[in-house]
């Protein structure tokens, strides 16, 4: 290195008019990408200002904006943890299949199968999650109230619809699986190989390798992956919208017929009706949610960005 | 189960304490025969009403993993009873996600197919009430929305990731990848939101326009193509560019005539896939493109219906004769899973046929 910075006069490169315009117009490009996001935030904040400096009884509820916004926050929260819960585990077993278990030759076409879920758009999910899902799971649900009502989650009555925060959270479990499966799956597929066989000569059987030489070299890559999809499943609407049937309650409970609605939704059936300062208030929800989600993914991005060997974007 | 631990004649030291080879498919069989007659019976005695298939093969695949555990357990020893364990556990998992795959699929082809006619691709909404009508306004307003966001994304995107691989250093390239990386998080629904409140303020309040819903998809479409664009040059080999630059080609000509058709065909993958990314978007064209049950060519003024919104339209605001409007939401969906799997289709046909030649 110190050689290179001793040649006595570096040569300039000549300065062409297309090289000027071409590096000229991409670093404009570039530009444009932290304009874009200043204006989306810029743009937003302006709009809800309104909405925050509102006197509270004009807000919808007539009890001011937080406490508008506040159980919206937590029903998105409490839906995208309960989907986040039931999609981590099946998304290492699936990755992990398609990983150490599947027959090499068939790994990659399995992987695609289930990238095939994130193909499908999401009010499709939301048809199949009210026509479909919601209908077949009555009777479970009516079996885990009667056996398991004592848990507070589990308490009656329960709906008659299945169309509960526990349904949501199952079709958002399933838009949310190929995004965790597909980055577990990538940082699996890094572990170094010799740590495999090493473990394996040493007469571990599959699982006992996969839990001390696999689990532990992707277990940064599973959390950031599980961040990113819970990133996911806080702004996942259609689904959502579709599929609940909505009340402005804080509850845990899974299973009953009133249940907390969430920001996104709530967005998307009130806008088209909405007016003046409600109109205010929902982009000054949407904001609150894109600051949730920032913080999600942001955190994701740290940890992410510690193993700069892959990106979530792709 | 002490069977095997006693002194057997031909004991082959290899696969002593081991369970034979089918007994894995064996032990799965009998669990749901077992499972299966046990539901039979249970529906001849008048238990349940319908014979409870589903449950039966549930309860027979926890049978046949507790019965393996235990089996193996007595047999092999733990060890190997925890990995025959892990193994079931992890190919159950796999099977559970197809399980829905299958169902969404299933569902949308036999609801959607009865209304998948003629006049579904020729008549727009207008005037329609109960049956009839069509969903052509629809399929109009998503070509042009998404034609006009890919317009407007496209070169942004691509000069955005010629910037960071090609030019890129310091600052302004570091604060460009994290906001890029941002802007992947953005939810949907805020990209509408923005959408609205920056065209909110040229016009009048309660404003809708196709536009709006091209600049919504663009926000979600540009991080999209950044990125696979960037893989893609990131894989140029950087002795193609020496050699360039060794002819004393100008470094914009190199990007223009080596770096970029080498890469030609992985980005016009990425480029296709962004676009199958969005094109199944809702919420903004929700918010910003509105409904309507016409034609509409026109970006610039007025609602337009786009496919999406369609099918969640058609669902939401049933009228009378509510069947009707059930079955144009199921093929609108079809039709919209059929877009999206044509366009991953073409991005899979492209990266074939515009492949570097040098493989």
């Amino acid at each position: 290195m110190t050689a290179v910075a001793k040649t006595p006069t570096a040569i300039k490169a000549k300065q062409r008019p297309g090289d000027r315009v071409f590096s000229a117009s991409t670093v404009f490009a570039g530009s444009l990408i932290l304009v874009i996001l200043a204006a989306v935030a810029l743009f937003l904040i302006a709009q809800s200002v309104p909405a925050f400096a509102a006197d509270p009884a004009d807000i919808v509820g007539g009890e001011g904006f937080w406490s508008y916004v506040a159980p919206l926050a937590f029903g998105t929260v409490w839906g995208a943890i309960i989907a986040l819960a039931i999609a981590v585990p099946l998304s290492i077993g699936i990755a992990l299949f398609i990983s150490h278990y599947a027959p090499r030759r068939l790994a990659s076409p399995l992987g695609y199968v289930i990238d095939l879920l994130a193909a499908v758009p999401s009010v499709v999910y939301g048809l199949w999650g009210i026509g479909v899902l919601a209908p077949a799971v009555v009777p479970f649900y009516l079996w885990l109230t009667e056996n398991l009502g004592w848990f507070p989650l589990f308490s009656g009555p329960v709906s008659g619809t299945g169309r509960t925060i526990l349904t949501v959270a199952v079709v958002l479990a399933v838009m949310i699986l190929p995004i965790i499966t597909a980055l577990s799956r990538e940082i699996f597929l890094q572990t170094p190989r010799l740590h495999e066989e090493a473990a394996l000569a040493l007469g571990a059987t599959r699982w006992e390798m996969i839990r001390i030489a696999v689990l532990p070299f992707g277990r940064p890559g599973i959390v950031s992956a599980s961040m990113l999809g819970l990133g996911r499943a806080l702004g996942e609407t259609m689904a959502v919208a579709i599929i609940l049937s909505p009340a402005a309650i804080v509850k845990f409970a899974l299973l009953q017929q009133q249940n907390p609605n969430t920001i996104a939704a709530n967005i998307a059936l009130s806008f088209p009706e909405s007016f003046g300062l409600g109109t205010n208030t929902l982009i000054a929800s949407g904001l609150m949610l894109f600051v949730i989600t920032l913080v999600v993914n942001s955190i994701a991005r740290y940890i992410v960005n510690r193993r700069k060997a892959f990106s979530g974007a792709n | 189960m002490a069977v095997t631990t006693g002194a057997r004649p031909f004991a082959n030291s290899l696969t002593a304490g081991r369970l034979p080879r089918g007994a894995t498919f064996g032990v799965l069989a009998a669990s749901w025969l077992v499972l299966l007659v046990v539901f039979l019976l249970l529906q001849m005695g008048g238990v349940t009403e319908n014979y409870n298939l589903v449950g039966a093969l549930v309860l027979g695949t926890v049978l046949f993993a507790v019965t393996l555990f235990a089996v193996s357990f007595a047999v092999e020893g733990s060890r190997l009873a925890k990995d025959r364990l892990a193994t079931i556990l992890v190919t159950c998992a796999f099977v559970l996600a197809l399980i829905p795959l299958v169902s969404l699929v299933f569902t949308v082809v036999t609801f959607g197919a009865a209304r998948f006619d003629p006049q579904f691709f020729s008549y727009s909404m207008r005037n329609v009430v109960g049956q009839g009508g069509g969903a052509i306004h629809a399929i109009i307003g998503t070509v042009v929305i998404t034609l006009a966001a890919a317009a407007m994304s496209v070169p942004i995107g691509m000069l955005t990731a010629i910037y960071l691989v090609e030019y890129g250093r310091g600052r302004l390239a570091q604060a460009i990848t994290f906001l890029v990386d941002v802007m992947t998080g953005i939810p949907s629904i805020v990209a509408g939101l923005f959408a609205y409140a920056l065209f909110v303020l040229f016009t009048e309040p309660g404003v809708r326009m196709g536009f709006g819903g091209a600049v919504a998809l663009s926000v979600l479409m540009i991080p999209i193509v950044v990125r696979s664009t960037e893989e893609m040059l990131k894989l140029v080999p950087n002795e193609l560019r020496e050699a360039s630059y060794a002819l004393g080609v100008p470094k914009w000509l190199t990007i223009v005539k080596v770096v970029l058709p080498t890469s030609l065909a992985g980005i016009l993958t990425g480029v296709t896939l962004a676009i199958a990314r969005v094109i199944g978007e809702t919420a903004p064209l929700l918010i910003i493109a509105g409904f309507t049950a016409s034609v509409n060519y026109n970006l610039f003024s007025d609602r337009m219906m786009t496919l999406p919104v369609f099918v969640y339209n058609q669902y939401v605001s049933q009228g009378q004769d509510a069947q009707a409007y059930i079955d144009r939401a199921w093929t609108g969906a079809l039709v919209l899973i059929l877009i999206v799997m044509l366009l991953n289709l073409i991005a899979r046909i492209v990266a074939r046929v515009f492949a570097p030649k040098s493989r």
